[in-house]
Formats: structure tokens, sequence, C-alpha cells
């Protein structure tokens, strides 16, 4: 609309501010939690059962984080969420490398080496993004307890590679689609083979989408419940399981600011991500979600 | 030997029968252009002459090798893209190495075919740039550097002039004729383009729905088309086709042309050394004449009865001066016909003019089935 | 005309063998991608077909596999703690999805008025869609907490009888549950909806701004059209998450006031896992699944449907 001439009449100008306060106050709304979250994590615990849930703290500390970090108890131990944050880093780093590096091969190999079944192979992984996880606990906890991965790090990370495949196939052929098949077919008459191709050619201009689906599987999987309950062991259980049973520990006094500082702790480093890579996080997300 | 021979190849995709039959055979320094309307097949066929796409049936030979089943890598092809394919993530110099490299030449000579292309195209100043940093022409330079670094038998052109604007199109049809002239190189050339066609090649195919209707060196298939599409194909502006009749008989038939309006029929003798036996069968049936447009000229008073062809007048409809040439549009026998005359024609819209037809150098078609009768 | 057709045919009919190269150039990519659709194969049509196997059987602590026919089917539907979650999924689904998308809608038609500060306004209505379920649960929890959340901030701004306890409330649980998730993705279908207007050409303004059309109507009339294949996305998407909905529920109300806030989610869940009730759970399960592709099947449609015509 920008050649059309606007004229600045006051009621457009009303209007105007009238926008500005509405967006402003939507902002207002989706941070409130955030920043209750925030000012909870820093106030005494006295402070919080006086009320003034917004106010801000008039003893500031961060005993609720050293808690929540290290000694917290989380159902049984009293250890903070400290071992589990690592377990989490230990089920994300191995599981995004995998379903990434898998995901990139599939996309090339059902792009631009096409065979006969192709697109049917590529919609038949398709499929994995939408099935209901509920579908496959109980064939799964049996199929890990063979396997001897039952309650293991290991057994998650398989479980994250098996079903994050799906997305990070649908990413890479997305957006390998795009790349002019001219291109690949340069490469063979110059002498490149399979491998080649992908190495010396392909892989130098995916960084876009690397970017986009290390983010997509980072953020699934750290933040993943279901599978993390179902799945972990008291030793491989990831910070959102360990985030829930603390939150939800009976015994004891409720400890709000103790809460809220372990949940800025499991939050932290997606939000991190988010407010670093913003684009790609959208990217993935409208990309994972809306086109087949 | 030839460099280049294709034996029966078949391409179906599916149903449809994309190549039919195709034979074909180059000599080695030989320029032959594949041409024809979007959809006729040579694409495909240059597809499978590299090896980017299995044939149905049929054999490839290069250099008399059979190379039907062998992949791209293994035939000694090179090709220039329509849209360059240059690879983003390399430089220049990489782009140009990079068929080098994989097939393991050292780098030392690696070095040398670059510095020798790069010489050759004038793009040494830019071979540390990678190809966003390129102009439209840049990055055809470049893909035709890749392809020269590696000297294989056969180069393959697949529209590579398309993507350029007018002006550099003509610059680079003269820059790879030059090129074709200096190194030998035997090329097979696909195009849409007509008069990149007559320009550049040896000798041309025209393709149409699978099939190759004509092979033969520009001037043959300019001047003795194998039919009405050839004939309509190539030129520009293209070939009038007039509807007509054949009258006469052997040493004296003649063309009967209905003319616009209440003027008396155009009757055009048919030249004694152009009959053909196929002749005798179309008297008195509908045959379409063809003429190019400077098959007319302008009758010149001063010469009256020497002047060679058969005179006749008609009204113009359009005038179109182009600098070079003036393009007239006349009504003749129910269809407008495209007349070029020199530059220095003084003629209006409207204005009645008398014209020459030079019927030595007419074709004669069957309407019927669009082959040709002489 | 036509090129010497002498050669002989009988010699392309049996073309020569493919060269090593050639033939390692054919497999390869079925091979790369063979473990994949091995994994699928097994992982996700596989654990279907036996989820579902499991609930014709009358499973409880341990699979067994005892057929009971759809005995499991007809206990489910006849389990009055289904019907409530099944109610439940229809009330939060429908609620959630719709309040969504008129959010969403809402906000990235404000934000595409060429608003200073957009970039920032849009990081922070979509950053909760980076937190897991989980926090999003604690928090609102937390905020919700009758004593010490916004009942009692509002109270001590002096409105002493303002009552805002729907999280301890069975009949009004439900409801904190949507408010939670759409603060979680409204901000997400807000970024479709700004990214399908971005994708809208400007020139249909200006056309529309000479027939002198008023901009609620431009939007109203030509703009929402534009935009159904991303209401269509959202709408999948949201069903989606609606009916995987299962971390929120944990965190947020644990299912209750007693089972008041029960999913299908965490009804399969329970069932399942701490319940004994294989069987039981695994037919949730599978009309969990069913729930999805009722949704899948005619959107997959359209849009092949579409790509047909386009």
């Amino acid at each position: 609309m920008d050649n059309v001439i606007r004229r600045r009449t006051p009621r457009a100008r009303l209007l105007r501010a009238g926008l500005y306060a509405l967006l402003i106050a939507a902002a207002l709304v989706y941070l409130l939690p955030l920043v209750v979250m925030v000012l909870t994590s820093v106030k005494p615990i006295e402070e919080i059962r006086a009320g003034a849930l917004l106010s801000l703290p008039s003893h500031f500390t961060l005993d609720p984080w050293i808690k929540a970090w290290s000694s917290a108890c989380t159902g049984m131990r009293c250890d903070g969420l400290s071992g589990y944050f690592v377990n989490s880093i230990k089920i994300v780093v191995p599981a995004v490398a995998i379903s990434t590096l898998v995901g990139a091969i599939n996309g090339y190999a059902l792009t631009k080496w096409r065979f006969r079944g192709s697109e049917l192979v590529f919609a038949m992984l398709l499929f994995g993004c939408f099935v209901p996880f509920q579908v496959v606990l109980m064939p799964m906890a049996r199929t890990l307890g063979w396997l001897g991965l039952a309650s293991s790090v290991s057994g998650l990370v398989l479980v994250h590679v098996v079903y994050g495949i799906a997305f990070t196939t649908l990413f890479f052929r997305n957006y390998y689609v795009a790349v002019p098949d001219e291109m690949i077919n340069a490469a063979k008459l110059d002498g490149a083979g399979f491998f080649r191709i992908f190495w010396r050619i392909l892989l130098p201009v995916s960084g876009p989408i690397i970017t986009v689906s290390v983010i997509w599987q980072f953020t699934q999987i750290w933040n993943d419940f279901l599978f993390g309950v179902a799945f972990a062991g008291f030793d491989s259980q990831p910070v959102t399981v360990a985030l829930n049973n603390m939150v939800n520990t009976s015994t004891g006094v409720k400890e709000y600011n103790v809460d809220m500082a372990a949940a800025m702790i499991a939050a932290l480093p997606t939000l991190v991500v988010y407010v670093l890579a913003g684009k790609y996080f959208v990217r993935g997300l409208t990309a994972g979600s809306v086109k087949g | 030997m030839s460099a280049l021979e294709i034996r029966n190849v078949r391409k179906t995709f599916g149903d449809t029968e994309v190549l039919k039959e195709i034979s074909l055979a180059i000599d080695s320094g030989e320029f032959l252009i594949l041409v024809g309307p979007s959809g006729c097949g040579k694409s495909t066929l240059m597809n499978a002459i590299a090896g980017l796409e299995p044939v149905t049936a049929g054999e490839i030979h290069i250099g008399g090798e059979d190379v039907t089943w062998r992949t791209p890598a293994e035939r000694d092809i090179a090709m220039v893209f329509q849209s360059y394919a240059l690879y983003p993530s390399m430089t220049v110099r990489q782009n140009i190495a990079f068929g080098l490299e994989m097939r393991k030449v050292p780098k030392a000579e690696r070095d040398q075919a670059v510095e020798r292309v790069a010489d050759l195209l004038q793009i040494s100043q830019l071979l540390d740039r990678k190809p966003s940093q390129l102009s439209g022409g840049q990055r055809q330079r470049v893909a035709m550097g890749r392809a020269l670094a590696r000297e294989p038998q056969i180069y393959l052109f697949d529209e590579p002039l398309s993507n350029l604007d007018a002006k550099l199109r003509v610059e680079m049809r003269t820059e790879i004729k030059k090129l074709h002239q200096r190194l030998g190189t035997t090329i097979v050339y696909v195009t849409h383009d007509q008069i990149e066609a007559m320009t550049l090649a040896d000798r041309i195919a025209i393709m149409r729905d699978g099939h190759i209707l004509q092979l033969g060196t520009p001037d043959e298939v300019y001047n003795d088309p194998a039919d009405m599409f050839v004939a309509g194909f190539m030129g520009s502006p293209a070939m009038n086709f007039l509807s007509a009749s054949l009258e006469g008989g052997p040493g004296e038939y003649r063309v009967r042309v209905e003319t616009e309006g209440a003027q008396a029929p155009l009757v055009l003798p048919w030249p004694v050394e152009r009959e053909t036996e196929a002749l005798a069968s179309q008297v008195g049936r509908p045959v379409t004449l063809g003429l190019r447009p400077e098959h007319f000229s302008e009758e010149d008073e001063r010469l009256g009865d020497q002047a060679e062809g058969t005179r006749f007048e008609a009204t113009t409809t359009v005038v179109e001066p182009t600098g070079a040439d003036t393009l007239l549009q006349v009504r003749l026998s129910g269809v407008e016909a495209t007349v070029r005359l020199g530059p220095k024609s003084r003629i209006k819209a409207g204005d009645r003019i008398a014209l020459r037809v030079d019927m030595s150098r007419a074709v004669l078609f069957s309407t019927e089935d669009e082959s040709r009768l002489a | 005309m036509t090129p010497t057709d002498s050669l002989s045919r009988a010699s392309s009919r049996r073309a020569g063998r493919r060269s090593l190269a050639g033939t390692l150039e054919r497999v390869l990519p079925r091979l790369v991608v063979a473990p994949s659709l091995a994994v699928a194969l097994f992982f996700v049509y596989g654990y279907m077909l036996w989820t579902f196997i499991l609930s014709l059987t009358g499973s409880r602590m341990l699979p067994q596999y005892n057929f009971v026919g759809l005995e499991q089917y007809a206990r489910l539907f006849a389990n009055e703690r289904w019907h409530v979650a099944a109610t439940n999924l229809v009330v939060f689904g429908g609620l959630f999805i719709a309040i969504c998308l008129v959010l969403g809608l809402a906000l990235a038609i404000f934000l595409d008025q060429r608003i200073r500060q957009e970039g920032a306004l849009r990081t922070i209505y979509l950053y909760p869609m980076a937190l897991s379920l989980i926090v999003t649960g604690v928090v609102w929890r937390w905020l919700l907490n009758p004593s010490l959340g916004i009942e009692a901030l509002v109270q001590s701004w002096g409105f002493e009888n303002f009552r805002f306890d729907w999280l301890v409330d069975p009949d009004m649980a439900i409801y904190t549950l949507v408010i939670a998730a759409v603060w979680q993705a409204s901000g997400f279908v807000m970024a479709l909806f700004l990214a399908g207007l971005r994708g809208i050409d400007d020139s249909l303004f200006k056309a529309a701004a000479l027939d002198g059309a008023s901009l609620p109507r431009v939007y109203w009339r030509i703009v929402l059209p534009c935009l159904r294949p991303v209401v269509f996305s959202a709408v999948m998407i949201l069903a989606h998450i609606a009916i995987k909905s299962f971390d929120l529920v944990m965190a947020l109300t644990g299912g209750g006031p007693g089972y008041a806030t029960d999913l299908p989610a965490t009804f399969m869940y329970a069932h399942t896992f701490t319940r004994g009730q294989i069987g039981l759970g695994s037919a949730s399960a599978i009309m969990m699944l069913c729930g999805v592709l009722a949704i899948l099947i005619p959107y997959l449609y359209s849009e092949l449907r579409e790509r047909k015509h386009g």
C-alpha cells in the first residue's frame, strides 16, 4: 500500500493510536507470564506469600535458581535439575545430529535421484509427521525393552531420531526441490557421483535449511515430555520430566520461586535459540507444518 | 567414423512416446543443431545423448563405442545448460576445474586448463569470483569455460543463449561460432530459435512430435524444406502459404491462386525444370503454394516484360519499416501475405501496388498431408 | 529425408550392460532411503498395527494376545471417563482453534499496517511457541493459583469480590487449558497469517482503493478469501496439536480436579502405563489415530485436488 496516498485526518490519527495501543496491550499480555516467572524466581518465598504478583522484588535473590539447579527435590531425589539438564543435552545433541543428517540425505535422494516409487516413499515417510504418538507408545516400550535400551539415554535418542526423520526429510526435500536439477546434471557430467554431488555441490548451499532443521529438532526434542515420561528411567529423565516432577512433588512446603526458577532453567535453551535465530525458527514452524 | 551416432532411439514416459525411432550421425567437428517447437523431443534427445535419461530402446555410440548404458560421467561429453547451472558455492576457477578434479587430473594440469579457457573466453579477471557476483553474459562464458576445460569428445549446448537479452544473445552467438571454427569441436546444440539454427549450424535437424522431419544444411532446410512444417518453422517472417490449385500437365503446370475481389485469379506458371513426378497426381486438386517474403519484388516499370517472375496487383494493409527492409502485408488469395521489399520503398498502407513473384524459388505442398510436392 | 535406417534393430533390443558405476548410481538412491523407509514401516506403520492388535486383546498390566474382539472399544465407549475426555477434547479443541484463528488473524492484520517495531512485537507474540508445554503449564498454574496468582493480584487492586478460580473448579478447569494453549499457539497462527498477507499482491489493495472500497471491506471481501489455504493449514495444525495435547494437561491440571480435564491423550497414558489397562489404552490410542485421520484425509484430499487444478 506504499503508493496509496493517505490523508492524515484526525480520525486516521486516532485510529492509528488505537492500533498501537491494542498491539502494545497484546504484547504485554503475552509477556506477562514470562515477567511473572522471572520476578517470582528472584523473590524470597515470604515475599511471594504476601502476594503482589507483579511487584519488583524488595530482596533480590538468586537462591531459588541455585536451589532449582542443585538441590530441589524431584520426586524421590533432591539434587536439583542439573543432572536432568545434562540428560536433555545428551539426548538432544546426537538425536538432532543424526536426524538432520538422515533427513538431508533422504531429501537429496528423493528429489535429485528420483526413482520409481520415490514419491510414494516420501508420502509414507511424511505420515510420520502426523501420527499421534500415543499410538506408538506401547509397542515402542516393548521394542526398547527387547533392544536393552529401556530407560536409557540411547533409547530416547533412538525414539527421537525415528520420529524426527519425517520432519527433517520434509524440510530438506522441500528445500532441495527448489535447487535446479541442471546443477546436479552438470555435476554428473563433470564426473561426480551420488555422495560427491551431495558433499561438494548440495551441502555447501544447504546452510539455511540445516539451521531450520537443527533448530526445529532441538526445540522439539528439548521440549518433549511424552517420550521422556514414557521411556526414561530415573537416570535418564530429560529436564521437562524432572521439572514436572519437581512442581508436582507434594512433600514439604511449596516453593513457588524455586518452581519458577526451574521452569526458567528448562525454558532458557529454547528461548535463547528463538531469540538468536527467530527467523529460522518461524521458517521451520511454517515449512514443517504447512506444505507437504 | 562418426563422432556420435544415434541408432533407432526411442523414449517413452508412461504412455507417451517422446522420441520415435530417432537415428542420426554426426561427423567429428560438425556443428549440429536440434531445433523445433517446445515438446518436440529435442531436449529429451539431448538428455539421452548426455546419459541423463535412459533410453527405452536403441543405441547411442560416441567415438565408435556403445555408451547406451553408461553414466554421464563415463561418456566424455560436456554440456552447457540453459540456466548455466554453475555451482554457487564455488569460485569461477573451482567451477571450471571441478570436472577435471573429479577425473583426478593433477592440480598443475587443472590450473593450466583453467588459464587456457579463461584466456580463450576472456574471463581471467573473474576467476576468483562467485557465480552470484557475475552478470548473465559472464555466467554464460563461465558455463562454456567449464565445458571447454575438459576437452571432451562432444559438447552439448541446451538452449544456452535463451536467458540472455537480445543484444548479448547476438554477441554470444558470434562468439560460439568463432570458438567452433577455431577449436573444431563437435557440437550438438538445442534451440527453439530458428535464427540461431540458421546462423550457427553445419547441419540442422528439425524435430516435431518425437520425429526428425528433416536433417540438412541451413541452405537445404531453408530453400528446400521437406514439408510445410519445416518450411513454416524456418525463416522469419515466416513463409506465406497460399491456397491454390494445380492446372495443366507435364511441361506446362500452372498454379492458380484466387485473388480477392473481382480481380482475375493469379495463374502462375510452374518452372519446367522444377517439375516432379508427384505433380501429375495433384492436377485439379487443392495445393498450397509456399512463397517466402523475399520471393516477391516490386514491379519496376523500366524493366517491362524482361523482369523475371509473374506480375500481379494487390492492396497493402500494413507497412512495417524495419530499417534494413520494409515488410508489407498484402491481401492475396483470402489471406494476408508478408512481402519483404527494400528499405527505400515509399509505399503506404492502403496503396495499390504491383508486385512480381519469383516462381523459381517457390515451393508446392499437398494441402491434404502437408507433404512437399515440388 | 530421414536419416539412414539401415542399422539393425535387433541390436538395440539386447542393449549393452550397464557399467558398474551405472548400476551403483541406480541402486544408491534407493539404498540410502531404504533404512528410513524400513524405520517408518516398522516404527510407524508396524506400531499402528501392533497397537490395533493390542486393542483387540484383553491385555492389562502386560501385553497378552488373548483376543476379545471389539470388547475394549465397547468398554471404552461405556467408560464415563472416556466420555469426559472426548467431550473435553471437543470443547478444548473447538475453543482453542477458534480463538487462535481469530486472535492470530487480528494480530496479523494489525501488524500488517506498517507498524513501527513490527519485528519486536512479532517476536513477543511468538515466543511462547518456543517453550515446552510443561513450562507453559507450570507458569499458568502459578498465574491461575487462586490464592497467589491473578485472582489475588486483582483483589489486591481493590476488587475484593473478584473471583478467578477456574483451576480448582471442575466445571471451569478445562478453560484454563484453553487459555494456556491459546497463549502458546496464537502467535504461531499470527505468523502463518502474516506470511499469507505478505504473499498478497500489493496492487490488490491499490485496485480496491481505486474502486473505492474501504479497508475493512477490502480485508473481508478480498484478503480473507485469499487466505483460505492458510486458514485450512492452521486449522489442520491446531487440531493436530489439540488431539496430541498431553504435556499441558499434565503440568497445568494433572487431569484434575478429579478427571475433569482429562483428554484422550492423558486417558490413554493413564490406562496404558499406570492403571494396567493396556487393551483399553490401546483402543483409546486407535481412536485418537482415527481422529487425526479424520482431519488429515480431507486436508490431503483438498491439497492434492488443488495441485491438480493448479
